[in-house]
């Protein structure tokens, strides 16, 4: 018998639960203040999760699913991105789409049930947030085909969850990707559960990175709760793939501190106890104290932040309650770039049932 | 001009739009070196190279998916099922993504992807290989859904389908690849979507049919010709969004219509024409409204699929009942 290959996957971590570096920084993280904006988006969009989950318990937002606890992830790698870089969210990348640009208005216009919240003004070639689980994967490797055809040094960034590793659409897609060395990163934000199905029921494998390998590329595994590694994982992959070396998927370790979403009880199927063992773990609380072991921050600093980000939070809120709802043609207007002509009557008969409130939002229709 | 197959038609509107549009790209099983296992894509690889002409792994979820990506990013991919049996993966992409990106996005992103694949049976392949699969795509809001039933009206309405700015599926009828050949002008116009085609006039009854449908109605048409009935066969060539005015002036004025489609009776797209018909052609009609379909039955394999596949003797019963009801 002879052994014809050999694999190990990584774990990396900088800083742990206590703010403690356990091996040497990366050279983006030598200047403390350098990290201030990642804990700032870290800080945003607690608040704005926070925020978004009392306007839904109040009838005033639809369904909502929270990233509470998986700031770092979204965050990290958004911030290793360059801005012509594409990316393709799940639900739960609010942090990383905040940091691209993304209005919070906009995030809330959509979990309010309007489509015109996916209609970024920010990042105008970034995917939508992706809800059937693991398509978006599917995605990523047609934007990054489109990059390798037309050479440009660009990246697609996909995040998903656990749960899609499981999904055909994620093998098809990692697969592909490291038959052609396309230039997308694979993110797995590994939050221990897919709604109730935790982790050890997920997969057998050991790591989901190892999955990678498989495809035939690199996987590793980062501290998700940290930052630092996240951020450094993201660089060290998106330069490689802008650079032709191909993809790599990167498993980041973190905990989903709440339920899946609003409408989701997750006593049903976890312990409290459970839950809180995870609390200490959670990214915001390391980086703060690393901040302020290095002299980067305050007391003083950290409530100006909250009543800075409670402001920001607040403003999008007033914006977002101030959209007017969808009015009902937009059902037709863009489903094609021009209504064909047989649509024309159903637009109309619409119309004419439309509910009042609705129909005296629109121009034209008042 | 040559005289040239419906799978040559493919081949020289896909030659001819790779050359004037470099952000077409196609993509999909064997579509590369092997140029297709009908030979679609014939020569595609050696004229545009593997750049442009990707022979993918054997995964159909990511062919349509990767679609999306790249059309979202401006190319025009042309994605390539190598049967409608193996179709069926695409649909979560096709219902969740393809058709409704430009909606859910406001018109920030787009797909104007081509998905094309052989539809239909009767070349007597393996199991799972004759599906005709168009009823499920033209129920998704978002798409277009086109049949050719010629080798000129595959050149347009390819064209038209890889120029057109929203996803498309594109379904070849299996059975007319090489049944017929015709002269086409490779003069890179393309033929109008959304619209009815009348491929015979006629005055006394309508045949409603698409894709390899459409020679069976021609051939009844003829045959009917020579007892002295003159039969109107509408070629329904984009089925969604579906052009109902044509059949219904043409129903107008013939009083009489047999709808005749390859795919199962129940939830076919026949059933769509003929509830059409009944809401808003009812007093038009002097007889009510036929269809001649397959089977509610599976796709049998090739030793029974002369028996599930409608035939001139069914239409011909159909046209019957239509014409002597009193």
């Amino acid at each position: 018998m002879t052994v014809v290959a050999r694999f190990e996957v990584t774990h990396t971590r900088f800083l742990d639960q206590h703010g403690t570096e356990t091996q040497p920084l990366p050279d983006f993280a030598q200047e403390p203040r350098a990290l201030v904006p990642l804990y700032r988006n870290m800080v945003l969009t607690r608040t704005y999760d926070a925020r978004a989950v009392a306007l839904q318990r109040t009838g005033q937002l639809g369904t909502f699913a929270s990233s509470l606890g998986q700031e770092a992830i979204g965050t990290g790698i958004a911030a290793a991105m360059h801005p012509e870089d594409v990316l393709l969210p799940s639900y739960r990348e609010a942090s990383a789409q905040l940091a691209r640009g993304v209005r919070m208005a906009e995030l809330l216009r959509y979990w309010s049930g309007d489509e015109a919240g996916m209609d970024f003004s920010g990042p105008r070639q970034d995917f939508p947030i992706c809800v059937p689980i693991a398509t978006q994967i599917c995605h990523a490797v047609g934007v990054a085909t489109a990059f390798q055809v037309r050479a440009q040094p660009r990246v697609a960034v996909c995040a998903f969850g656990d749960g899609a590793t499981s999904k055909g659409d994620f093998y098809e897609a990692i697969n592909l990707a490291g038959v052609w060395r396309l230039p997308v990163v694979f993110v797995c934000a590994d939050n221990q559960y897919a709604i109730s199905v935790p982790r050890a029921r997920q997969s057998a494998a050991q790591t989901l990175a190892q999955k990678a390998i498989a495809a035939g590329f690199e996987g590793l595994q980062v501290d998700g709760n940290d930052v630092v590694a996240v951020r450094h994982a993201a660089e060290q992959a998106i330069g490689r793939a802008r650079r032709g070396g191909g993809p790599t998927l990167i498993e980041a370790l973190s905990y989903r501190l709440t339920d899946h979403t609003t409408a989701d009880d997750a006593k049903r199927y976890r312990s409290e106890q459970e839950v809180s063992e995870h609390w200490p773990l959670e990214p915001l609380g390391r980086l703060r104290a690393w901040l302020v072991a290095k002299g980067a921050w305050t007391k003083e600093d950290e409530e100006a932040l909250i009543v800075e980000c409670s402001k920001e939070v607040q403003s999008a809120v007033d914006e977002y309650l101030a959209f007017p709802p969808p009015p009902p043609q937009a059902m037709f207007d863009c489903l094609y770039a021009a209504l064909p002509t047989p649509l024309g009557a159903q637009r109309e008969e619409a119309l004419r049932f439309a509910a009042p409130r609705q129909a005296s939002t629109e121009p034209g229709h008042g | 001009m040559a005289e040239v197959t419906l799978v040559d038609a493919v081949n020289l509107a896909l030659h001819g739009e790779m050359a004037r549009d470099p952000d077409v790209v196609v993509l999909g099983e064997d579509v590369g070196v092997d140029g297709g296992v009908f030979r679609a894509t014939l020569g595609l690889l050696e004229k545009f190279g593997s750049q442009r002409v990707m022979d993918t792994p054997l995964a159909e979820t990511v062919i349509a998916g990767m679609a999306v990506g790249m059309a979202a990013q401006g190319l025009r991919p042309v994605a390539e099922i190598q049967f409608s049996g193996f179709a069926y993966s695409t649909l979560d992409t096709m219902i969740n993504h393809a058709s409704r990106l430009r909606h859910r996005t406001r018109g920030r992103l787009t797909c104007p992807m081509v998905l094309r694949m052989p539809n239909g049976g009767g070349i007597h392949a393996p199991e799972h290989h004759s599906e005709s699969v168009e009823a499920l795509f033209a129920h998704v809001p978002g798409l277009r859904v086109v049949i050719p039933s010629s080798p000129k009206r595959a050149y347009g309405l390819l064209l038209a389908a890889i120029r057109d700015p929203d996803p498309v599926v594109f379904l070849e009828p299996t059975r007319l690849y090489r049944l017929v050949r015709q002269e086409v002008a490779d003069d890179g116009k393309a033929l109008a979507l959304d619209t009815c085609h009348v491929a015979q006039e006629g005055t006394d009854l309508t045949l409603v049919a698409w894709g390899a449908m459409v020679h069976e109605a021609l051939a009844v048409a003829e045959q009917l010709e020579q007892e002295g009935i003159s039969a109107e066969v509408i070629d329904v060539s984009t089925l969604k969004p579906l052009d109902l005015q044509t059949i219904l002036e043409s129903v107008a004025r013939t009083g009489r219509c047999v709808i005749i489609q390859e795919a199962a009776r129940t939830g076919g797209f026949g059933s769509e024409i003929a509830a059409g018909l009944a809401e808003q052609g009812l007093l038009s009609l002097l007889a009510p409204v036929q269809r001649v379909s397959g089977w509610d039955c599976v796709m049998p394999l090739p030793k029974l699929e002369a028996n599930y596949l409608p035939g001139k003797a069914r239409i011909l019963a159909a046209v019957r009942r239509v014409l002597e009801f009193q």
